[in-house]
């Protein structure tokens, strides 16, 4: 389909139509820094109100990742009274993700191809699969810390049924999927004219200026570049600031290892199994039963989660791992930097 | 790099991997202090299952954990697990008792590659538990004695008291078709047998390199100094086979517990040869 147009003040309207058939998740401002009024600090959520979106957003401490891969979801229920009977509980309901980072886009695609291969995870997929996402372009870089350039997520293929990019007093609207066409369908849009066309192309070549490499190699170097450091005692080096308390886990974008675990009702009279956000940085991750630990040091741990992000899953999935948002090296408190790792090991080859 | 086809929405109606299926306890008995033996059928299809796999064993309202299963499929129908007693759902499970229901999810993992050692010879090493998953194994090939060559089986446990299967090692010992030892790393004076660790074993036995698959599972560090006495025998590292232990927790390459470097224990092994698990570093 050919692209449109929305003129920004339609948008307001558009969301609220598509919030009849859908729940609208979207970025809104949380809190204000009572120190610095201009240090806004945004949130994904659900909304109530078209006006609460806030596509001026920069990066959230947790992407739209929640809303398809929710930090305690339950996949069986069964009795505990008779016959056990499991059934599988796959739960989802419309649901659009409005305005959404090229480089959360990017995510979502590896999340999908992580759940969809060998055996096809319908608990995630289910959810996916009813969820919309509307893609918001990026005319520069969130901070300092994101690396979206490098990580190749800033132009993303997939992972998007409509993408808007913002000019002047209008959203340029491109759709990539049927689903992405049954939604404009709602929204007061016009085809782009030749000088819409024009504009796209500028902003496309203002925002090739605006980001810059970070990483000293490109990124398909970076699995090799790992695999030369394994032996490194750089590991040992960088972990020696880690406290390994797994918030790299919990914010970043394409992280999917679980924790799984029964609950029983109250009454004793069922029970259920629920999956939990799990992180390969708390030392149990890689214990066994009898006591056994194969990640017993921390900088074992540590270097698994980068090799996770910048080689594992790339050659599981096809798809990358790291998508350089930079939540990771925001959410550490012991100011460990993804990016700055992957520099330093390429230095010490 | 694996091109993965995504499809959302036909992924988003396949069946569940987490739902267990309901399997009848036939019959059940403490074999150790802390090791229990179980006889299981499902209810309805019966297991399809080859040596070497594991199942996801449920208890309801306790949870889940993953098992060996210690009997061959030329068993028939029925197939066992011997299950020690280390954790909540390991310890709910010496109340079990023929006539009780759990739930089952698998088969999980490849298996032993017994095409591959057909017609030539099969040393077995098991330590510990770790002659649960070797069983499954040493079953099969004695079911099909003939199809493969000389049959040895190492045995070791720290004291006779943990001694895993005692009835089946006594009449392997006494098979003609085999030659069986069983070793204990300490005992009084009632134990009649070897004492010493397993890799002791190897000064009483005759390998042909050329022909020889090691079998070899066991706690880690029996692991290393087994597979030290197979190599100084001459046995070729892809010819040197392990099964591996980790915390499998959703059998289907998703949950990250069992990943060693970039395999996943569960869907890549457990069984490796020793050419593989030597560049996983992690896996030993």
């Amino acid at each position: 389909m050919l692209p449109q147009v929305l003129k920004k003040s339609d948008l307001g309207a558009w969301i609220e139509a598509l919030a009849k058939s859908r729940r609208v998740a979207a970025p809104i401002l949380k809190e204000t820094s009572p120190a610095d009024p201009k240090d806004l600090k945004f949130a994904w959520d659900y909304i109530t109100e078209s006006a609460d979106v806030r596509l001026d957003y920069t990066v959230t401490v947790l992407g739209p990742k929640k809303f398809i891969w929710p930090s305690r979801q339950t996949v069986l229920a069964y009795s505990l009274a008779g016959d056990p009977s499991p059934k599988p509980v796959v739960e989802h309901e419309p649901q659009v993700l409005f305005g959404v980072h090229p480089c959360d886009a990017t995510a979502i695609a590896t999340l999908d191809a992580a759940f969809a291969k060998d055996v096809p995870d319908p608990h995630y997929l289910a959810r996916r699969a009813d969820t919309a996402i509307v893609c918001l372009d990026c005319s520069q870089p969130c901070d300092e810390t994101s690396f979206c350039l490098d990580m190749g997520s800033l132009y993303p293929e997939t992972g998007w049924d409509i993408m808007l990019t913002p000019e002047d007093d209008r959203f340029f609207v491109e759709i990539k999927t049927d689903l992405g066409q049954e939604l404009v369908r709602s929204a007061k849009v016009r085809a782009a004219t030749k000088q819409d066309m024009q504009a796209r192309q500028a902003f496309t070549e203002r925002k090739r200026a605006a980001f810059h490499a970070k990483l000293p190699f490109e990124v398909k170097y970076l699995p090799e570049v790992l695999d030369a450091s394994y032996d490194s005692l750089v590991w040992e080096a960088i972990a020696r600031r880690c406290f390994s308390c797994g918030s790299c886990n919990t914010v970043c974008p394409t992280c999917y290892c679980w924790d799984i675990g029964d609950d029983v009702a109250m009454d004793l009279t069922k029970g259920c199994r629920v999956r939990r956000f799990d992180s390969c940085q708390l030392d149990t991750f890689a214990e066994v039963a009898g006591g056994e630990n194969f990640r017993k040091e921390r900088s074992s741990r540590l270097r698994h989660r980068m090799f996770r992000k910048g080689k594992y899953i790339l050659e599981q999935t096809g798809r990358t791992g790291c998508v350089g948002c930079g939540r990771c090296d925001r959410a550490c408190i012991a100011g460990i930097s993804i990016r700055e790792t992957f520099v330093q090991i390429a230095g010490s080859r | 790099m694996t091109q993965v086809d995504v499809n959302v929405a036909k992924g988003a109606a396949a069946p569940s991997p987490y739902v267990p299926r309901m399997a009848q306890v036939l019959a059940a008995e403490q074999m150790t202090e802390t090791e229990r033996f179980f006889r299981l059928r499902m209810e309805g299809e019966p297991l399809r299952y080859e040596p070497g796999q594991f199942v996801e064993v449920t208890v309801f309202g306790v949870g889940e954990a993953p098992i060996s299963i210690c009997s061959s499929p030329t068993q028939g129908d029925e197939f066992e697990l011997t299950i020690r007693h280390v954790g909540a759902v390991t310890g709910a499970l010496r109340a079990y008792k023929a006539g009780d229901r759990l739930g089952i999810r698998g088969p999980f993992g490849n298996r032993f590659d017994y095409e591959a050692m057909k017609g030539q010879d099969v040393l077995f090493v098991a330590g510990g538990l770790g002659l649960a998953p070797t069983r499954s194994l040493i079953r099969y090939v004695l079911d099909k004695r003939k199809e493969f060559g000389k049959v040895t089986i190492l045995v070791g446990a720290r004291e006779p008291k943990w001694l895993l299967f005692r009835d089946e090692l006594d009449a392997w010992v006494k098979r003609s078709d085999a030659e069986t030892r069983v070793t204990v790393d300490r005992c009084d004076k009632d134990w009649k047998g070897c004492v010493g660790v397993i890799t002791r074993l190897f000064t009483q036995i005759q390998i042909d390199p050329s022909r020889t698959w090691a079998v070899i599972v066991g706690p880690p560090i029996m692991f290393k100094f087994t597979v030290l006495e197979a190599l100084a025998a001459g046995v070729p590292e892809h010819r040197i086979v392990c099964s591996l232990e980790r915390n499998m927790k959703c059998g289907v390459g998703k949950c990250g517990h069992c990943q060693i470097r970039n395999v996943y224990v569960c869907r890549d092994g457990p069984v490796f040869t020793y050419d593989q698990v030597k560049r996983l570093r992690e896996g030993i």
